[in-house]
């Protein structure tokens, strides 16, 4: 069974369709990379997918489960979808980092207060505490940033907030990873750092929805590729599928531009 | 110059106690306009237009006239064209009065300025928050809340300072601070009459107080500096 199944998702601001008639689904451990020009709707679908906008039409399934169905009110409590969005980790392109806190305290935030709610924190309060504080650690250092911890964003350069941002979404451990060009706010120097901790964590089987203009990385890091044009999945298959022997004369068109680039 | 010397210990005492209603003015705006700017504040950015469209209307009178106006308004309207006398006589009349004209003013330049602070933190912030299972009040609390009043502290500092000083407009109707003090000498007062020096002294007052907020308010952005 694939751990997220997107079926026929629809989505309109006002009277346009940004979204038109989406479905893919993606297994386990998998990595899906989605390519294609600015406002062919890639980042409004991530968007659906945290249920930061809502889907006019369609349905979201995760290991099975229907976190949103568009013609089901009652998958679309307020209150359930806080615990529905716990299913996916997003990467935002501008990390959006919370300044006020520290590398480890923005790593922190957001377990701890999950914990807060868990019956029996009072009493396991120093322990539990601990335990979020070690993770965190952990993971910053899996993100090369074991001297950063104490610093705050404004002190860190791109690359190492973004680090932060994904060792943020990584706290939560969430079933899917989802990046919204993760390195389109970096200069191209400060990329290869990100990349490389995104490749690892593919290596490590992290389940990705992976949005991104980097074509030489969508293709190496993907085990599926997705091109989407004016709102549409335009094209979907194998890196090699995709990049190598595309089907449509717009993708051809599209990816000529980077070839020559 | 003996002359000062002698009158001072009776000007100072004289011009202490008008200095404590100045503050206590002071004090009783700040309390009540930093929640009233907030709930303003909000209503202007009701998503439900008539309140937003009568909020954004009450902020321009207020900020459209000046505040000498709305107190005399505000003092005089009751008792002289409505013949109901709501303020009470006295010192404690126009007290009450003189705040209530300096709340709804300041709220409405208040509001403005959290409206910015609101309005100010990035979207983003709020996404994120809500991407990693924060509800809205937890969001507004440990994320949004710092930032806003880290950006609300500067255009708040001046509005402070220059509040400290239009207390001094109370004195149109006959409040008795620091001003009404300092130029009852020139009347007579106290077995002091024609000097002009307590009024001018008054500046002295100001002019400390004001030097004490500065530090205190430049304190404040300071600590607030350790994240940008």
């Amino acid at each position: 069974m694939p751990i997220l199944e997107v079926e026929h998702i629809r989505k309109y601001f006002g009277h346009t369709e940004v979204l038109k008639d989406i479905s893919f689904s993606l297994e386990k451990g998998q990595v899906v990379s989605i390519i294609g020009s600015s406002g062919s709707g890639k980042t409004t679908l991530l968007r659906c997918l945290n249920f930061l906008e809502r889907p006019d039409q369609g349905i979201i399934r995760v290991n099975g489960e229907i976190l949103f169905d568009a013609n089901d009110p009652s998958t679309q409590q307020e209150s359930e979808i806080r615990r529905k969005r716990l299913h996916f980790g997003l990467v935002f392109q501008s990390f959006h980092l919370f300044p006020q806190y520290t590398a480890l305290g923005n790593v922190m935030l957001a377990k701890e207060l999950l914990a807060k709610q868990q019956p029996g924190y009072d009493a396991g309060k120093k322990s539990i505490h601990a335990k979020i504080e070690g993770q965190a650690r952990e993971l910053l250092r899996q993100m090369g940033l074991s001297d950063r911890m104490g610093n705050y964003p404004h002190q860190l350069s791109g690359g190492q907030c973004q680090r932060v941002a994904i060792a943020r979404a990584l706290a939560l451990q969430p079933d899917i990873l989802c990046f919204d060009e993760p390195t389109s706010a970096l200069d191209p120097e400060l990329t290869g750092e990100v990349l490389k901790v995104i490749k690892e964590l593919a290596e490590q089987k992290t389940t990705m929805v992976i949005v991104t203009h980097e074509m030489a990385f969508a293709r190496d890091v993907a085990d599926q590729v997705i091109f989407m044009d004016e709102g549409h999945i335009l094209e979907q298959g194998s890196p090699q599928d995709v990049f190598e022997h595309p089907r449509e004369e717009r993708t051809k068109q599209f990816l000529s531009r980077f070839k020559q680039g | 110059m003996e002359q000062i010397l002698d009158q001072l210990p009776v000007v100072l005492k004289s011009l202490n106690i008008g200095f404590l209603q100045t503050l206590k003015l002071f004090m009783v705006t700040l309390i009540g306009a930093f929640p009233l700017g907030l709930v303003i504040a909000f209503g202007a950015m009701s998503r439900f237009k008539p309140v937003s469209i009568i909020t954004k209307l009450i902020v321009w009178i207020v900020r459209g006239t000046p505040l000498m106006i709305q107190l005399l308004i505000i003092y005089y309207f009751p008792g002289l064209v409505l013949r109901n006398p709501i303020w009470g006589g006295g010192e404690g009349g126009r007290f009450l009065a003189a705040s209530v004209s300096f709340i709804l003013n300041y709220a409405c330049y208040f509001s403005e300025i959290y409206r910015g602070g609101i309005q100010g933190v990035p979207v983003g912030q709020r996404e994120a928050g809500l991407v990693l299972g924060m509800t809205k009040t937890q969001i507004f609390f440990r994320v949004t809340l710092l930032q806003m009043i880290k950006r609300i502290v500067p255009p708040m500092s001046n509005e402070i300072i220059t509040l400290v000083k239009d207390t001094s407009l109370a004195r149109i109707i006959a409040l008795q601070e620091i001003i009404w003090a300092g130029q009852a000498f020139m009347k007579g007062s106290q077995g002091i009459s024609g000097a002009i020096w307590p009024l001018f002294f008054t500046a002295v007052y100001y002019l400390i107080f004001n030097g004490i907020l500065t530090v205190l308010l430049g304190q404040l952005e300071k600590k607030l500096d350790y994240f940008k």
